[in-house]
């Protein structure tokens, strides 16, 4: 009934805070798990306050590439600092909760709970990211998206392991999230689709959202593409997308719930990856002019009805780091 | 309730983990001892009695409780009491200065922008706060152009607006009260 | 865009844009800003939950986990050995009748030895905390057997065999309508249509603050509706007298009916009379969802005949309304449902049986509209179908069959004041549209073959942002389309719809109850100056009808200064804040009491002396007045027939949606609506119940459903009962009509039921107008459109009703 309140101020206590108490449960903008306290789902008997670890707060470019984002960027700054260079990530973040809980809730948060709803795990399967995770006794572990989600509310983090980052390419060609709600704002998500397209590799990658016991990818789905899409001429055929989509529902194992049904939420899949499909695959060969696909756009939000945001005035290759 | 909340139960539990802290809310220095599982929406009602922010859904859905935290809106049933000790918390209750009416509430006041009034604390702190972020330049989800501050027209009004409910259906006087202020 | 139609006859304008000003014109007519605003915006108005006593304690409520189940036992003790917990009661506690209701008390304070639907009360518990108040709640035993749960209102109608939910069988009031005998006609359409349960969703859940008092009685202050029948039924329970038993209005956080029944007042009572400690209960939102009445679902079979100019010749209906576990105002809905199931149409004859059942389902009761909500949307979707067969527009075969002054409804009552229904629907049809949307029809353009280079010179389209999709116009913002920022369409599978709703509402309580009001209006001086105060038990729910007594009294009596005093049970009983009938009734009793004080100080007042010269030598002067309406009649038990309603109220809508046709989200784009309100009172505010009405409308046809399985509610909470955001809300086009009927107090209507019915059909013909989808059933939900479309009940020939 009583719990202890555990408010490191480095990364390096808070992991030694975890391994003294592995059963204390990290919060960071509070939007999950408050919830679960308030409702006496979750009574742990430590919290571990990550807010003063200003480390969690920062983002940086690393030398392979990779963009490495703290778990505790919100929602809020991830859209306005990093809408450029992880579009399908960012619109991800704009439907998340309200305005207050973007203000908050950070995609570590989304991470730590694992749920099958939560918005920002599509995107991180689409474009392949890895997450870091550090304990106190084994250091840090490197785990895929894929490899992360293990069950309804279950991940691959082990009771004295926190989650420091993710790891992930700035967009390399368009990206797309997708979600179905039964309202126009503050909603669960029924299912949701997330797309990027990676034409330096000649593949996309997939995530599924809400439609299945995790967070997936729609692997047949994706090695379609990658045998199908005519990345030469741009040429698509009007039954691919057909195809695409109905392979990503074939990728989903939904429930009927108080949401929706099982039903709908497999049919709504392959509507979403239908789309999704068709506007990334219009916005690489439409938005040049360029070479081709490889020098394709990179990172772009897509706005509201297909406007691409402006993103960084500056160069968009040039990293910033956020000083947290 | 005046800081008592031991609540031990039969089980033998020891008492509950208690923190003093020190909190600013609407510029006054305000100590107060929680535990350690509190919300800031519980302290602001039962400890500091401002019962302005209001509880609608317990859980982040209904945003009656809004409020700014270092000028940014948050949800004070989904913040911990003991992660605001050192933050500047304002309340629906620091809005007005003295007297004279936040221009926010006059403008709900004049465009009828309630009803029951239930919500209203959690609006009013929303759109205080959804002002100050668009003049930060934050963008909201629909702003079409990053590189201009946003403006506010009515589309951007109601995405920045979206997380707070009104069950009077007032949201036409809400867009209006917000829209007069932020021209 | 949004606004209200301000014509020169048609009351005033709405003075938007101009504050409260000192000489400015504040009486009826005018809009007087809301007295209780400034406490409203700077949070120190005091809602229920925000009362306070430095002694008080907290109580809390145990209550059952199954649809049907007998109690074998309850054993508070480990609750009272938990430290802090200072009482722990069960039905055993209660002291005096072991039962309430609205209409038949039938319904325990405690459940005894069986608990009819999930989440019943069976025990309390006062703590001096709330936590431990609820895990104290927690901990008491109950011993159940479960039983078989009545959940098909079908089945609980017309099944013999089906279990009894109470002694006397499961339908509480069967009433039919038999007009006229001719059932044919060259033109036939049938339907069955459904409504969900909709929950009032107030956002204050249910508080109050019970403080016993020396005398052996107790003060209650708490958020209802009805000050006077909260009292009447707390009283008997707790065996005091009626005067022992005293309330106060506390702040009220919306209420849309769910207030109407008693839910934690006498267990608030029975603690603190108990503990001696005064007790605050306060519900979460989980707990707010099994702590009031819903809307009644509804299954309804409809079968109209029409000659082949669309001209009604008769209707047929079967109504079906599941009341839940308990009475609550399951007969009134019922009544409303019978008496008003054709809708505002002129129709020769009718063949109407309306049935309220008990089921094991969640109870339910009152929420705005009640009865006419359900039958206005089949008999709508019925119009429409109408429409379709015959060839006519929507808007013409309404205006086809439209009521005006003279007309009879099916009970015979022949409407005596103007109910220009026809010239409602053509001025709404005249409204201008919303623009378009300039989206390309179908998907984003491919782009050609050619390659990428090329495609892009060849539009060449300048656009520094590269935000425009090469060959399409400007593209719509997300926003604008269904699904929003969360991106689900670009334009891809999205229709256009526009719909028409009509919808007739009694104003007041109908059937014979004898419906009043009273006022006691003092005019007295305070520092000087002519002050009136007005005293009523009305409660003010946020509609503002403290606003219009204060402007009643300032025309009445022409004094500026007024004052509404908050509502208690020290004045005669006001009637419920419901029915649209508070301007009506407590506006009258304030009106005749104001008018009563007028006519003292006219005998009191000499010769050239001022009102403040008046009260100075003569002292205050105070009146106190009882108001009724006409009176009403029953309806007959077999035919129906009977002047039942005092008044009755109108208000057309039309709808515009887009629809994503393939995931079968929607996006409403305009609502607008044209009502007559007789007299406007102020017009802001009036604005304001057409806006709140017309959203929880909107919420029925594509959201709102508490969703109920097997007799267990699966989404109570506000993740996923979901109510219209700011978002879904559309921008309005209101006309407010101002005919006035001679019957009422300034000629007023009674406003804000009248859009809630209307609104519902309206979208939902919209949305089939663009889907092409039959769309029986109330929400919508995107599966319905997206994967079920296609179901659809029938009953044609099925003439055995």
């Amino acid at each position: 009934m009583t719990m202890d309140f555990l408010r490191p101020a480095t990364w390096a206590e808070a992991l030694e805070a975890k391994a003294e108490r592995p059963g204390a449960v990290p919060v960071q903008g509070g939007t999950d798990v408050m919830v679960e306290l308030n409702f006496d789902v979750r009574r742990p008997d430590a919290l571990l306050d990550l807010n003063r670890v200003a480390a969690l707060g920062e983002w940086s470019a690393e030398e392979d590439g990779r963009l490495r984002v703290g778990a505790g960027v919100t929602y809020a700054r991830l859209i306005a600092e990093l809408g450029d260079r992880l579009p399908g990530l960012a619109q991800a973040a704009r439907t998340v909760g309200s305005p207050q809980i973007r203000n908050r809730g950070t995609v570590g948060g989304n991470l730590g709970a694992a749920s099958p709803a939560g918005d920002g795990h599509p995107p991180l399967l689409a474009a392949g990211a890895e997450i870091e995770v550090e304990s106190a006794a084994r250091g840090v572990r490197m785990i895929p998206a894929e490899e992360f989600y293990l069950g309804v509310k279950r991940s691959a983090l082990e009771p004295d392991e926190l989650i420091r980052a993710f790891w992930t390419r700035p967009a390399g060609g368009p990206q797309y999230f997708s979600k179905v709600g039964t309202r126009n704002a503050m909603v669960i998500a029924v299912c949701s689709f997330a797309l990027a397209l990676h034409p330096a590799e000649r593949r996309a990658g997939t995530g599924i959202g809400s439609a299945a016991p995790t967070p997936r990818r729609a692997v047949a789905a994706e090695e379609f593409l990658a045998a199908e899409l005519d990345w030469d001429t741009g040429r698509l055929d009007p039954g691919l997308p057909r195809r695409f989509g109905e392979l990503a529902a074939g990728a989903a194992s939904p429930i009927d719930d108080v949401r929706g049904t099982a039903a709908y939420r497999r049919h709504a899949v392959a509507v979403l990856a239908r789309r999704t499909l068709t506007w990334a695959w219009h916005d690489l060969w439409a938005a040049g002019p360029h070479e081709g696909p490889h020098d394709g756009p990179r990172g772009r939000v897509r706005r509201p009805g297909g406007p691409v945001a402006p993103g960084d005035p500056g160069d968009p290759e040039k990293p910033r780091r956020e000083a947290g | 309730m005046n800081g008592e909340t031991d609540i031990t139960g039969a089980d033998g539990v020891p008492d509950p983990v208690t923190a003093d802290l020190r909190l600013s809310v609407n510029g006054v220095p305000r100590p107060v001892t929680v535990d350690t599982r509190e919300t800031l929406l519980d302290t602001l009602r039962e400890h500091l009695g401002l019962t302005g922010a209001k509880k609608g859904c317990d859980h982040g859905q209904c945003g009656a409780c809004t409020v700014l935290v270092d000028g940014r809106r948050a949800l004070s049933c989904l913040t911990l009491t003991v992660t605001a000790d050192d933050v500047e918390i304002v309340t629906v209750e620091g809005l007005a200065d003295g007297d004279a009416l936040h221009p926010l509430q006059a403008a709900f006041i004049e465009n009828d922008a309630l009803q029951c009034g239930y919500c209203t604390p959690g609006q009013l702190c929303s759109a205080a706060g959804a002002l100050a972020e668009a003049a930060d330049g934050w963008p909201s989800a629909v702003t079409p152009d990053l590189s201009a501050p946003p403006r506010l027209d009515e589309t951007e009004i109601r995405e920045r607006m979206s997380g707070n409910l009104c069950r009077c259906g007032a949201y036409p006087g809400i867009v209006a009260a917000v829209g007069q202020v932020a021209r | 865009m949004s606004g209200t139609e301000t014509r020169p006859d048609r009351g005033q304008s709405r003075e938007r844009g101009h504050g409260p000003g000192v000489g400015r014109d504040l009486g009826v007519g005018h809009s007087a800003p809301r007295p209780d605003g400034t406490l409203k915006v700077t949070g120190e108005f005091a809602y229920s939950s925000d009362l306070y006593l430095a002694d008080m304690v907290w109580g809390a409520t145990l209550r059952g986990p199954h649809p049907s189940a007998r109690i074998r036992s309850v054993d508070v003790g480990p609750a009272l050995a938990m430290p802090g917990v200072l009482a722990a009661l069960t039905c055993e506690d209660v002291p005096g009748e072991l039962f309430y209701g609205l209409d038949r008390r039938d319904q325990p304070v405690l459940a005894a030895d069986r608990v009819r639907y999930q989440g019943e009360p069976v025990a309390i518990v006062a703590a001096d905390h709330p936590e431990r108040a609820r895990r104290a709640a927690a901990a008491i035993v109950v011993d159940y057997e479960v039983t078989e749960a009545v959940t098909d209102p079908r089945r609980a109608a017309f099944d013999p065999s089906c279990p009894a939910v109470h002694d006397g069988g499961n339908v509480v009031r069967h009433q039919p309508v038999r007009v006229g005998g001719d059932f044919t006609a060259p033109v036939v359409v049938t339907g069955e249509y459904e409504v969900g349960m909709q929950d009032q969703a107030f956002l204050g859940p249910e508080s109050g603050l019970a403080v016993p008092a020396e005398d052996g009685g107790v003060d209650l202050f708490v958020a209802t509706q009805w000050l006077h029948v909260d009292r009447d039924q707390i009283a008997p329970c707790l065996g005091l007298p009626p005067e022992l038993v005293r309330l106060t209005l506390a702040g009220v956080g919306g209420a849309f009916g769910a207030r109407e029944d008693l839910s934690m007042q006498v267990h608030a009572c029975m603690l603190a009379l108990r503990t001696g400690r005064p007790v605050k209960m306060v519900y979460g939102r989980q707990e707010s969802f099994f702590g009031h009445v819903h809307r009644h679902p509804a299954r309804m079979r409809y079968e109209h005949g029409a000659d082949l100019d669309g001209r009604l010749r008769y209707v047929r209906a079967e109504i079906l309304l599941d009341g839940g576990a308990y009475c609550s105002s399951t007969p009134a809905v019922v009544g409303n449902a019978a008496s008003l199931g054709v809708g505002p149409y002129e129709v020769p004859n009718v063949w109407i049986d309306a049935y309220g059942v008990y089921t094991n389902n969640p109870p339910c009761g009152a929420m705005r509209g009640f009865g006419a909500v359900q039958a206005c949307f089949a008999y709508e979707s019925q119009m429409d179908r109408l429409a379709e067969a015959c060839g006519l527009s929507p808007v013409e075969v309404r205006v086809r069959n439209a009521v005006s002054q003279g007309s009879r409804l099916a009970t015979g009552q022949v409407i005596d004041s103007p109910a220009p229904l026809a010239g409602m629907l053509r001025e709404l049809a005249a409204m201008p549209l919303p623009p378009e949307p300039s989206r390309t029809a179908g998907p984003v353009a491919v782009p050609p073959p050619a390659g990428p280079a090329r495609a892009a010179a060849a539009t060449s389209v300048p656009d520094p942002a590269g935000v425009r999709a090469p060959g399409a116009a400007a593209t719509p913002d997300l926003l604008d389309l269904p699904g929003g920022v969360a991106q689900t369409t670009h334009g891809e599978g999205v229709r256009r719809g526009v719909g028409y709703g009509v919808g007739i509402k009694n104003i007041c309580f109908s059937e014979g109850f004898d419906d009043h009001s009273t006022a006691r209006v003092r005019v007295e001086l305070l520092g000087g100056e002519p002050h009136v105060l007005v005293r009523t038990a009305a409660a003010e729910v946020g509609q503002g009808l403290v606003t219009v007594q204060e402007q009643i009294a300032r025309t009445e009596l022409g004094v500026e200064r007024v004052t509404v005093a908050q509502a208690d049970t020290t004045v005669g009983s006001a009637g419920s804040t419901s029915a649209s009938r508070q301007s009506y009734v407590t506006g009258g009793a304030v009106r005749a009491a104001c008018r009563a004080v007028r006519e003292r100080l006219a005998v009191l007042r000499a010769n050239g002396e001022t009102l403040a010269e008046t009260l100075e030598r003569a002292g205050a002067v105070e009146e106190t007045r009882v108001y009724r309406h006409r009176p009403t009649f029953p309806m007959d038990p077999v035919t129906g027939q009977g002047d039942s309603h005092a008044q009755l109220a109108l208000c057309v809508h039309r709808a515009v949606v887009d629809v994503d046709v393939e995931l079968g989200l929607v996006k409403v784009v305009e609502l607008a609506a044209v009502q007559d309100v007789g007299r406007v009172l102020n017009p802001l505010a009036l604005e304001g119940q057409i806006h709140g009405g017309s959203a929880q409308g909107l919420g029925l046809a594509l959201m709102e459903e508490v969703q109920v399985v097997d007799g267990r509610v699966l989404n109570p909470s506000f993740t996923d009962y979901l109510i219209p955001t700011i978002l879904d809300m559309p921008p309005m086009r209101v006309s407010v009509l101002a005919n006035p009927d001679p019957h009422a107090p300034y000629g007023l209507r009674g406003a804000g039921e009248p859009p809630t019915l209307s609104s519902t059909p309206a979208v939902a013909a919209a949305v089939r107008a663009a889907t092409g989808l039959r769309l029986p059933r109330v929400p919508i939900r995107p599966h319905d459109i997206a994967m079920d479309g296609s179901r659809y009940g029938n009953w044609a020939g099925d003439r055995s009703l």
